[in-house]
């Protein structure tokens, strides 16, 4: 609800046309913003000559002006402040919006005429003129101003009537709304004349002569507007302060009196006030004047005429030639063929007030000028169903801007209609609606006619009675919760009223062979004997599934009376109601003869009816071809398929390209092929910048146990997983038996490895994890040679646990034994003692020379230079990512011998040794010195100190490979 | 135990051999021989995750069954949904089943098996000893992919499978009811399930592909199931947020529950073939990224 800040009313204005009374200017959320202009503009005078004046507010867009006008109409006991964020969507969106409270409600003065061409039209033709006089609309003539007129219900009757009588209007969006109030107040769906084919889906065309008087829906439609609580029930608070009236909170439809008029009109001006008066209607009755009292003071706010001509039909159920007149008089069927303006049309599936057929002949009736008409059928209705505020919204707004704005944006003219439970809801799979939409109406925006299939209906005659009184009465819908009740029924937890027993006669067809889409009206033929003259009856078509539970459309029900009857009887043709809905395979549908039903007035008298099926015993179902309007049908994914292929096919063709080129680039060299391991120029630069490796070149020969010695991150464990293909060199290139080493390059097939600790499943055996491992190569198994490697491995019944329960030295064996897996002809293992202690570090020395004794080579890489002396041929030294040296170990350990001299005056016998030929590096240490001797006996260095007087305790060769080691290191360093 | 190898099997063995592909392959490697299915299958089968997982998805059934059974109906005077229905009989339960897994269970199934297979092995080192074996990288991905895409198909089929077992052993085998009010023969209702749970295949995809470009992409396993898993409930809150409009259609959970479509009488195949491509699109994509990334990988874990 739309709470006003108060705006005071001004009354000494009057003698302008428009009296400027308050101005606010909105800001709003987003978007510009809107000003807002209070108005109280002049109308023509009441029968009694009371001046009238009504309460308008004027929106207007802060900028474009001029710019197109709209005129929204509200709903019956409704005010122009439930359109007030209607207007503010509107002039947001660049048009200059004028709401007003129609005369007889709200603050508006003067008395409810239901628009009557002389009073409601006239004023809003007056409307029009003060639009006219504003400057921020756009003209399209002198005095003609562009302008849409939207409403709903009420104000839907009054926009086609509006557009019926003044041409000055543009584009119309009439929303709920009757076409004859006659025959919406006293319904008639007995057909004139034999079936022929349906002009449309919903087109009825009553046979002569008034219906069955809906006496709930008058009953809301007409008493409740005179009680002073109206105004506050309407939903929106004028700022008289008729919000005393209001007691509690608003009902819950007041809420939806956002949308675009239409929805807005019928949810708090009508629907609302209507549940709250089932709830409370002797209260108001004993409050209010009563519908039996006489005199003007007892209509409210009617005008006598149409409250008197009410109160006599209310009292007999038939209606009198003077009420007929003035619902015609009211009626937009009366002036249909004047209509021009392009024609937005939505009408409820959930209306028992005013039924699609209503809209139906509104929309046949204007298409029928030729003016261009779309036709929505929309989920909610005057009964309540779905809330399709905003959709409705939307489409109004992109009618008015392809009509009004005429910005060249294409206009949608589809027939779209609402399938309620034609899907799952994906949040609780409940049924849920479903919006389709066909080229367009058939009969009415696209030529007809309407396709239609027949079912033939069985069952024998029956005998039905009418109830003195008409009491029972079946309950089939209650003004303004028909949908809720129908929802209720199909839940079984219904309240069985719907059909009484005795009272009504059913008949049925066969179950469905297939699904059926009924969109619109199934008709059928009847034969009808009376024991009266005259036959009131409700005919109802139920959805009955498998399972025998029956569904009532939308509460819906065709009432039909007939006049002139004999006792033979005769035929009728009746027009069900028009419904959208899937009816399922494997489903029937009853169609079903009330005599009763509580909302309609019944025949006092009793009476029995003898209903039988006509000698041609068929229902026709109208069948529009629909297709799902959210769901976008399929042929517009037809691109997105092929640029999804087309994505696909260059993905593949990308990756066989690239995959081509890395092998091209890899051709072997067959004259390396002796060679296991030939590095090149090897350098590897990580992401983060750190250089690991740089400018590594280095030869291996079959037979060699190369020892790969450094400190901790000189680059060893990175250059073997550069030869394991793990790691992408930055520079240079690795070669293994002459093929460059690359990812997954096959020749990896010849090489072991072992490095930066074991890599095993940790919830399967040693032996699983090995057998797993030789699989994943895909060679035979007879290749393996597990059992060797079992033997390295050493871990007896210990490889049938799991490998998580292994200590460190256990899963260190069994990798190594991995890697021997296949006896591969290169083995590179990267600090593969770590861990194991001395005995297994000495069985591990034999292995890898016995290893290298079958011909094969294997890369060991160690920080400890013992363990590189004893077990490796030859030796590469790496430093900070750089070969310092490499050679035999013996030549490397050779090359660098050195004395440890321990001496009691380092000094002087530093001085003593330099003197000697062939000293170099001599370097005073703690307790001595530290020197080379090349060519000179060490003989002769001790002669030479001793007799320097120098006390020599020590002289010794120091260990030679450590020595060279840190030498070539220091140098770097 | 022992506490040492020993090296005797080497003294009798044989020279290194001479024979050689022309790629230097030693005999009897064959790169498209490489980790193959079956052995991919006993990597992955043999472990406990998998085995809870599978097992979890017998047991689920039965859960719900008692949950049934303890719970009273309260779905008087509204609409029934699927979980109204699930009494009804076997095809309503394994239809509830599905529709109670759909949003979360089977999106954590399909994450965790293709999300950990890379990650795990990376974990565990074994990747790098499976990389020199060697299996070239393209296809550890795709044998690894495959096997997950396996494993969580066999998850998505199993889940029905005993549902509807279980639904028939407790509640009957009684024709589908759907929530629009019709009813399907048994027959009738098989197909729609089949249907729905291909539907379900090809819509999870994309979060197959995700848990596997995030399990290339890290070493934790958990870190990319877990990171699969947050990414699709960021894609379903924003999918809630309505303001979003057409924006919403490009999230890959939007058409998530679109099998319900399956449900009505006739099939509107409108959002599940959206679902479906949008899947792809995005399994595409992320496959491809994966592949990317995994083939320029430094392999350091």
């Amino acid at each position: 609800m739309v709470r006003r800040r108060t705006a005071l009313i001004g009354t000494g204005a009057l003698a302008a046309v428009v009296a400027v009374t308050g101005t606010a200017v909105a800001v709003s959320r987003s978007g510009p913003a809107v000003h807002e202009q209070m108005l109280r503009v002049p109308v023509g005078a009441e029968p009694s000559g009371a001046a009238v004046s009504l309460d308008a507010t004027l929106y207007t867009p802060d900028s474009r002006t001029p710019a197109p006008a709209v005129l929204l109409a509200h709903g019956f006991g409704g005010s122009k402040y439930e359109l007030d964020s209607d207007a503010r969507d509107l002039a947001r969106r660049g048009y200059v919006v004028l709401t007003y409270t129609a005369r007889g409600f709200g603050v508006s003065g003067g008395d409810i005429h239901l628009d009557a061409p002389g009073y409601e039209i006239a004023d809003a033709r007056r409307m029009v003129d003060l639009l006219a006089d504003r400057p921020e609309v756009l003209k399209d003539g002198q005095g003609d101003p562009r302008v849409g007129v939207a409403g709903g219900s009420y104000g839907g009757a009054l926009t086609l009537l509006l557009a019926a009588t003044d041409p000055r209007v543009d584009a119309i969006a009439p929303q709920i709304t009757w076409n004859d109030l006659r025959q919406a107040l006293f319904p008639q769906f007995a057909v004139a004349g034999a079936a022929g084919p349906p002009a449309s889906p919903a087109a009825l065309t009553p046979a002569d002569g008034p219906g069955v008087f809906k006496r709930m829906w008058a009953g809301v439609f007409f008493s409740p507007s005179g009680s002073p609580a109206v105004a506050g029930l309407s939903g929106s608070v004028g700022p008289t302060g008729s919000a005393a009236t209001v007691s509690g909170t608003p009902v819950p439809a007041v809420d939806r009196s956002g949308g675009v008029t239409g929805s807005a009109a019928r949810g708090s001006g009508e629907t609302g006030p209507a549940i709250d008066r089932s709830g409370n209607s002797t209260a108001s009755g004993a409050t209010g004047s009563g519908l039996g009292a006489t005199g003007p003071a007892s209509c409210g706010r009617f005008a006598p005429d149409v409250c008197a001509a009410y109160q006599q039909v209310a009292t007999t159920g038939r209606p009198t030639p003077q009420i007929l007149d003035l619902l015609w008089q009211s009626s937009p069927a009366r002036l249909i063929d004047r209509i021009h303006a392009p024609t937005l049309l939505a009408q409820g599936e959930a209306d028992s007030l005013f039924p699609l057929s209503e809209g139906d002949a509104n929309a046949r009736g204007i298409a029928a000028n030729g003016t261009p008409v779309k036709v929505v059928w929309e989920g909610g209705g005057h009964d309540g169903g779905l809330d399709e505020t905003d959709r409705l919204r939307s489409l109004t707004l992109a009618w008015f801007d392809h009509y009004l704005k005429r910005d060249g944006t294409p206009v949608d003219t589809r027939f779209e209609v609402t399938v309620p439970s034609a899907a799952l809801s994906a949040q609780d799979t409940r049924p849920a609606a479903v919006v389709r939409a066909a080229p367009g109406e058939p009969g009415v925006s696209s030529p007809g006619p309407v396709p239609t299939t027949t079912l033939p209906l069985t069952g024998r005659p029956q005998v039905i009675s009418a109830p003195a009184g008409g009491s029972p009465a079946a309950v089939t819908s209650l003004p303004g919760v028909g949908a809720q009740l129908s929802a209720l029924s199909r839940s079984g937890a219904g309240l069985g009223l719907s059909a009484m027993p005795g009272q009504v006669a059913t008949f049925q067809t066969a179950s469905l062979g297939t699904g059926l889409g009924v969109v619109g009206s199934s008709r059928v033929t009847l034969h009808v004997a009376a024991s009266a003259p005259d036959a009131t009856l409700f005919v109802q078509l139920y959805d009955v599934a498998a399972d025998g539970s029956a569904v009532l459309p939308m509460a819906l029900v065709s009432p039909v009376h007939l006049d002139g009857l004999t006792p033979a009887g005769r035929d009728v043709t009746v027009t069900l109601p028009a419904v959208v809905r899937d009816v399922a395979a494997g489903h029937r549908l009853r169609l079903a003869v009330s005599t009763t039903d509580q909302a309609y007035a019944l025949p006092a008298d009793p009476r029995t009816y003898r209903i039988s099926l006509a000698d041609d015993p068929a229902l026709t179902v109208p069948l529009v071809a629909t297709t799902t309007l959210a769901g976008g049908g399929l042929s517009d994914l037809l691109p997105w398929a092929l640029g999804l292929l087309g994505l696909v096919l260059a993905v593949g063709a990308g990756a066989a390209v690239a995959g081509r080129r890395r092998q091209r680039a890899d051709a072997p060299e067959p004259e390396l092929a002796e060679f296991p391991l030939v590095i090149r120029g090897l350098g590897k630069a990580y992401g983060d910048g750190f250089r690991a490796v740089s400018d590594l070149s280095l030869t291996v020969r079959p037979g060699w146990v190369l020892g790969l010695l450094g400190p901790n991150g000189a680059g060893k464990t990175t250059t073997l997983r550069m030869a394991m293909g793990l790691i992408r060199p930055s520079e240079g290139e690795i070669r293994v038996f002459g093929h460059r080493v690359t990812p997954g390059a096959a020749v990896l097939s010849r090489v072991g490895s072992f490095v930066e600790g074991p890599g095993f499943l940790p919830h399967v055996s040693g032996l699983e994890n090995l057998r797993l491992f030789w699989a994943a190569t895909g060679r035979p198994a007879g290749q393996a040679h597990l059992e060797e490697a079992l033997e390295v491995a050493g871990l007896g019944e210990d490889v049938h646990r799991r490998v998580k329960t292994y200590s460190q030295g256990m899963r260190q064996r069994l990798a190594i034994a991995q890697a021997m897996l296949g006896l591969p002809d290169l083995l590179l293992l990267d600090e593969p003692t770590n861990g194991l202690d001395p005995p297994q570090i000495r069985e591990m020395r034999d292995v890898l020379a016995r290893y290298a004794a079958t011909g094969r080579t294997v890369v060991v890489s160690s920080h400890l230079l013992a363990e590189v002396e004893q077990t490796c041929s030859h030796v590469v030294v790496m430093h900070g990512g750089r070969l310092v040296a490499q050679g035999p170990v013996a030549e490397l350990v050779g090359a660098a011998t050195s004395l440890v001299v321990d001496v009691d005056d380092p000094v002087r016998a530093a001085d003593v040794a330099g003197k000697l030929p062939g000293a170099r590096q001599v370097e005073i240490t703690g307790t001595g010195l530290v020197l080379q001797l090349v060519g000179t006996p060490r003989s002769q260095l001790v002669r030479a100190l001793v007799e320097a007087g120098l006390q020599v305790d020590r002289v010794a060769p120091r260990h030679g490979l450590e020595e060279a080691f840190l030498a070539l290191v220091g140098q770097e360093g | 135990m022992p506490t040492r190898g020993s090296h005797e099997g080497l003294e009798h063995a044989a020279g290194p051999s001479a024979e050689h592909g022309p790629d230097g392959s030693a005999a009897g490697y064959r790169w498209s021989a490489t980790l193959g299915l079956g052995v991919e299958i006993r990597r992955q089968l043999t472990r406990r995750r998998t085995q809870l997982t599978l097992g979890f998805l017998v047991v689920l059934p039965f859960l719900l069954v008692a949950a049934f059974e303890l719970g009273s109906d309260s779905s008087h005077g509204r609409a029934p949904g699927l979980v109204d229905l699930a009494t009804s009989g076997a095809a309503n339960f394994t239809l509830f089943t599905v529709f109670a897994a759909t949003g979360f269970l089977l999106v954590v199934v399909f994450a965790l098996f293709a999300g950990d297979t890379v990650a795990s092995e990376a974990s565990w080192s074994s990747l790098r000893y499976l990389l020199a074996a060697p299996v070239p990288r393209g296809r550890l991905l795709r044998q690894k992919l495959v096997v997950a895409l396996g494993f969580s198909l066999f998850g998505l089929v199993l889940l029905p499978a005993v549902a509807y077992l279980a639904g028939g052993l407790f509640f009957g085998w009684a024709p589908a009811r759907t929530p629009l009010g019709g009813t399907m023969p048994n027959g009738q209702a098989l197909v729609r399930l089949l249907i729905i749970v291909g539907y379900l295949a090809l819509a999870l995809l994309f979060v197959s592909a995700l848990a596997f470009l995030l399990g290339v992409w890290t070493d934790a396993p958990l870190g990319a199931v877990g990171g699969a898993v947050l990414l699709v409930i960021v894609s379903n809150i924003l999918d809630a947020v309505t303001a979003l409009g057409d924006w919403r259609t490009v999230l890959p959970t939007h058409y998530s529950y679109a099998w319900t479509d399956a449900l009505a009488p006739a099939i509107s195949w409108d959002q599940m073939a959206r679902g479906v491509l949008l899947s792809a699109t995005y399994t595409t994509v992320l496959l491809a990224l994966a592949w990317w990334h995994f083939l320029r990988k430094d392999v350091v874990s």
